[in-house]
């Protein structure tokens, strides 16, 4: 057991140390050979620190709270403070992070231009996803939460393709308009909370067990407004900040954009890694700290009144079954990933919303009969979330493989590439099964899960994106077959197609997790669900 | 508070006075050597005002249990007690006692991060000025003349060597801008510059005088006789304090003991001193901090003057504005800010929205930073008109954060500018390429400016909002029959339309600017910068990354500056 690197706290160093990292490699001399061994001896070491931290707390007692605590104060003036600490849900996020950095790593070894800054960026943005994954404050939350865009910017605006300019800019303008609501709600959850308690906290475990409860000591009005309406207020900022992240159907439209632009390596994180972020904070926060809210009545002109949480449903159905559609009319390879996620993601957003649902109605009738369906869809999406980070990781891998040896990325210019490559054909065809939800790998045991806990609170959604997963199966048929079978384009006659070994070799874990997750879901699950019972039960008791 | 052998805070002061006038007697072709001079004086400076910073943070931890103790014990006097016991490195000499005009310096915890930004900014300029080929040696010598100016400003606790200091620091400025400004736009910006900032400081000053009058009023009547013996005996107040007396602690305890809320001033009942005199004072000084619609002569002077003076404008000068305000106008005048700031935030509000959308609009580079001073400087205004600890201290942090970056936007403008010659933003680009250092300093300046997090920006506007939102159920406007409450949280939301704007001018000059494609044929000769500058962006850079990884560098010590302040706010 590692408790302390370098003297700080093992959580502490998984933040801190990336970042040291990158301005180790910023200051090393502008050799590309030493600068990538470097990076990568760094990015494996930071990955033992992770796996480190998820074996701790896989080992310990998995219904137990937070593990490897730790607090300092921080800003006092506002009560942050900088206070750390993993539950299962993180830890598993905190696992996929540290994995996929050194494998993207690993690929950007086909960079050749301003290969130290590259390197530097990759494990800056370590810094910003590690940070939001175990901060326990509100403040350092949005802190990361903010920084992770920075790196993301400007590998996307210098290392990206064609259209990098117009990607880079609109990933970011999208991503800070959703993060100002949620800055604004920051504010007024803190201060509303501050004025509660006598003193200002971003405690987070504080901040759930106070804020929902806010109408009790403040009375009827806050600001002059009802109270429902703050709530309502503060929702929308964290909502839509999460929402664009996640991405929930349809503030998904700047994810294709960037996800396409981006380096391989970028591609791979931002979408194995960076999306969680979002379906993180619905489950960290907004889902905790907005029970009322999730289940409030809403009446929609000509339509029977709702909730939240079922129009939340609504929106996963639909990034489900559009996501499909999108996904299948795409001719770009990237893109075609890129809606691939809209797709799996809105599966994460479905488990999610029966979460929603079911806390909600708990908090305020107390019943708990749809406990143990939310604790089975709230397990797949979290469970869903670590699969779609390997998967669309391998994926855009994958992408990015064929793209450097024809440098097209149009599937109509590829065809019948399994005879030149079989190798990568295999792979290909793996990867793609696992994202498909192939029953034996790990796609099915999420998607199963989420579907199980589902089907008894939105019957009709799941039925309905259980037809969109009709459309995951052709969406992804349609890339195996425009790559792999079919005639062979002439064009490619003399280009050496194959998967690099450095690509194989990087690809190689996934595959690995991707099987094991698949066949015996027990290492992961546990860790998983113990958390998720705590999450759904424990506040309600 | 601690005693110490040197006269620290005059050496600051005077020191780059000393070296002005040896350099005016050196040789004029000798430049090197003057540019040394200059240099070592702004070293000594700097160095100096390090040590009174590093000196006054390791005390602050008394002050505030001491301030704690005394809102505690309440009192008469609590308040004035609290300025007077927080201040350190203090001098007090008569000057012209017969006028009660005193040379009394000191610093507390809102005027000793501004003395460390003055070092700082003055150091970068000088170094930042080592391509002056024109007049060296003038240039260096008023350019010192201007520091001292700065510096007394901020360490004077008397009113009268107040004003004295920021009329010297507004003479060399007109100099410099009109001499060695851009040759387009030079005597116009300065001329406008220079009678903006003086009609403001003589409005101001106009106030400070008829306040020191009323204050000799009220210390002559018995009552007021008798609060000032007290205090004496107190030893609060100097023990040779008469009635008549520009000394700032004095005023305080006028202001305290209610002598300019008296109601009946001008023989009108309702009117009282601080509510009439409040707006002249408060944005008299506040034309140099760019209140609107005072913040015209801002954008101009800043693109007129050359790199080291814009700097030091933007930077630390319109700080000393925001400074003044805030001591002459709330400290002493509380009841007038408790009137008058419930609408002067709407100002502010335009400030920061209206500025940040002419710099949107802007295509020369150096005006996208004049107006994103204005901007900035909005969000200083408005942290003072929330008059709560959180937004007050949030106002003192973005003076410091936005001088220290604005002074590193204009450092990245002159870098480009001195090599391009062009500040035109569509035909720029792809800079970051041939200058990686000012690239990577514009970048970090940008995101300063945006607010984000891990950086001074954030550290220093995240508490103004926050300190908006706990204002908002506090304030009530209240003008004729009209009755406005609960605002303040509409002005934060719309406020942070100001961020996204910001945002997006940021990233449209550094993507035209710094990325995309760089243009060989058109810039040949651009190469990377001098080693004077990489410290001039060392310097200026490094505290932004600091103080927004470690905030508690600085926020206690700005906590601990405004007790005074909101102590006499609550109990006026």
């Amino acid at each position: 057991m590692i408790d302390r690197v370098f003297g700080l706290d093992l959580l502490s160093a998984l933040v801190v140390l990336p970042a040291l990292a990158a301005l180790l490699l910023l200051i090393l001399p502008q050799q590309k050979r030493l600068v990538r061994w470097v990076a990568l001896g760094l990015g494996l070491g930071l990955a033992a620190l992770a796996i480190e931290a998820f074996r701790h707390y896989q080992l310990g007692d998995p219904g137990a709270g937070y593990a490897l605590e730790h607090s300092t104060p921080w800003f006092e003036l506002l009560g942050a403070s900088w206070r750390v600490g993993i539950d299962g849900i993180s830890a598993v996020l905190v696992l996929l992070t540290g994995i996929l950095t050194p494998l993207a790593i690993l690929v950007s070894w086909e960079i050749e231009d301003r290969v130290n800054m590259h390197m530097a960026l990759l494990l800056f943005f370590q810094t910003g996803l590690m940070g939001v994954f175990v901060t326990l404050d509100l403040l350092t939350f949005f802190l990361f939460w903010e920084l992770s865009l920075v790196p993301m910017y400007f590998l996307i605006n210098q290392w990206g393709g064609p259209g990098r300019q117009y990607a880079s800019v609109k990933f970011m303008i999208y991503s800070l308009g959703g993060s100002l609501g949620f800055l604004l709600a920051t504010q007024l959850v803190g201060w509303a909370v501050s004025a509660q308690l006598g003193a200002p906290s971003f405690d987070m475990v504080t901040l759930t067990e106070t804020w929902p409860a806010l109408a009790n000591t403040v009375g009827a009005e806050f600001l002059g407004i009802p109270i429902e309406t703050v709530k309502a207020f503060a929702f929308i900022g964290f909502f839509v900040a999460f929402a664009i992240k996640v991405p929930v159907w349809p503030f998904h439209t700047w994810l294709p954009d960037a996800h396409s632009e981006a380096p391989t390596a970028g591609s791979m994180l931002l979408a194995g890694a960076m999306l969680k972020l979002g379906a993180y904070g619905f489950l960290r926060l907004v889902i905790p700290l907005f029970p009322d809210v999730w289940v409030a009545e809403v009446q929609l002109p000509g339509l029977p009144p709702t909730n939240t949480a079922t129009l939340f449903a609504v929106l996963a159905m639909l990034g489900v079954v559009l996501g499909a559609f999108a996904a299948f009319a795409q001719n770009d390879i990237k893109r075609l990933v890129a809606y691939s996620s809209v797709n799996h993601m809105g599966f994460v957003v479905l488990g999610l919303a029966v979460a929603a649902q079911a806390w909600g109605e708990q908090f305020i009738a107390g019943g708990t009969e749809r406990l143990q369906d939310a604790i089975l869809a709230t397990n797949g999406a979290v469970l869903q979330m670590f699969n779609h980070g390997l998967s669309s990781a391998g994926m855009f891998l994958l992408a990015g493989a064929i793209y450097h040896k024809t440098h097209t990325r149009d599937l109509t210019q590829y065809g019948g590439f399994w005879v030149k490559a079989p190798i990568y054909g295999g792979i290909f065809l793996f990867t793609s099964m696992a994202s498909l939800g192939l029953p034996g790998l790990n796609g099915f045991v999420g998607e199963f899960l989420i579907v199980r806990g589902a089907w008894p609170v939105f019957t009709l959604l799941t039925a309905l994106a259980m037809i969109g997963l009709l459309f995951t199966g052709a969406y992804i048929l349609k890339g195996i077959r425009c790559v792999l079978h079919g005639p062979f384009n002439l064009r490619w006659r003399d280009v050496n197609l194959e998967i690099e070994p450095r690509e194989a070799l990087a690809i190689a874990p996934l595959l690995v997790l991707m099987l094991v997750t698949g066949v015996a879901p027990n290492w992961i699950l546990p860790v998983i669900n113990g958390s998720v019972t705590r999450l759904l039960g424990g506040l309600a008791g | 508070m601690s005693e110490l052998a040197l006269p620290v805070l005059s050496l600051i002061v005077f020191i780059p006075i000393v070296a002005a006038v040896i350099i005016l007697f050196m040789n004029g072709e000798q430049r090197d050597l003057v540019r040394g001079v200059a240099v070592a004086a702004a070293l000594a400076v700097l160095l100096l005002s390090l040590a009174v910073y590093i000196g006054y943070n390791a005390q602050v931890g008394e002050v505030s249990a001491n301030q704690e103790a005394l809102l505690a014990g309440g009192g008469p006097m609590a308040a004035t007690q609290m300025f007077a016991q927080g201040l350190a490195y203090e001098e007090h000499y008569e000057w012209v006692p017969s006028l009660g005009i005193g040379y009394h310096v000191g610093v507390d915890g809102l005027n000793a991060p501004m003395v460390l930004l003055t070092g700082l900014v003055a150091m970068a300029g000088v170094l930042v000025s080592w391509r002056i080929e024109d007049r060296t040696r003038e240039f260096m010598a008023f350019f010192l003349l201007l520091v001292a100016g700065v510096f007394g400003v901020f360490v004077s606790l008397d009113m009268f060597t107040l004003f004295f200091f920021y009329e010297l620091a507004i003479f060399p400025m007109y100099l410099l801008i009109a001499t060695w400004g851009w040759a387009e736009l030079r005597q116009y910006a300065s001329m406008k510059l220079t009678l903006y900032i003086l009609v403001g400081s003589v409005v101001a000053l106009v106030g400070v005088i008829a306040m020191v009058l009323v204050a000799d009023g009220f210390f002559r009547t018995a009552e007021g006789a008798a609060v000032l013996q007290q205090a004496i005996a107190a030893g609060i107040v100097s023990p040779n304090s008469t009635s008549f007396s520009f000394d700032m602690v004095n005023l305080t305890l006028a202001a305290e003991a209610g002598a300019f809320d008296a109601p009946g001033y001008g023989g009108v009942d309702t009117l009282t001193f601080a509510r009439l005199w409040f707006p002249f004072i408060f944005i008299g000084f506040g034309v140099l901090a760019g209140v609107f619609p005072f913040h015209n002569w801002s954008p101009d002077g800043h693109v007129a003057a050359p790199t080291a003076v814009s700097m030091i404008h933007a930077g630390v000068l319109m700080k000393l504005g925001a400074y003044a305000a805030l001591r002459a106008g709330v400290q002493l005048l509380p009841e007038g800010a408790q009137v008058h700031l419930p609408w002067i935030v709407f100002l502010t509000l335009i400030n920061v929205v209206y500025g940040a959308f002419i710099a949107f609009r802007q295509r020369d580079f150096k005006y996208v930073i004049g107006f994103s001073s204005v901007s900035h400087m909005g969000l200083v205004s408005m942290g003072f008109a929330t008059m709560n600890v959180i937004g007050m201290t949030g106002a003192g942090l973005q003076m410091f954060s936005h001088g220290a970056m604005t002074a590193l936007f204009f450092g990245c403008v002159g870098m480009v500018y001195d090599q391009a010659h062009t500040r035109d933003i569509p035909s720029l680009g792809g800079f970051v390429k041939r200058m990686p250092w000012v690239g990577l300093a514009f970048v970090i300046g940008g995101l300063t400016s945006m607010g984000m997090p891990g950086l001074s920006g954030f550290v220093a506007e995240y508490p103004i909002f926050t300190g908006m939102w706990a204002a908002s159920e506090q304030i009530t406007l209240r003008a004729g029959g009209l009755v406005l409450s609960n605002y303040y949280s509409v002005i934060v939301v719309l406020a942070a339309l100001g961020i996204v704007i910001t945002a997006a001018y940021v990233l449209r000059v550094t993507g035209q600017v710094f990325l995309g494609e760089f243009n060989a044929s058109l810039y040949p000769e651009v190469g990377d910068i001098s080693i004077t500058d990489r410290v001039v962006l060392l310097l200026l850079g490094s505290p932004l990354l600091i103080l927004g990884v470690l905030p508690g560098v600085m926020a206690p010590m700005i906590t601990s500056g405004v007790g005074p302040v909101l102590a006499i706010l609550g109990g006026a």
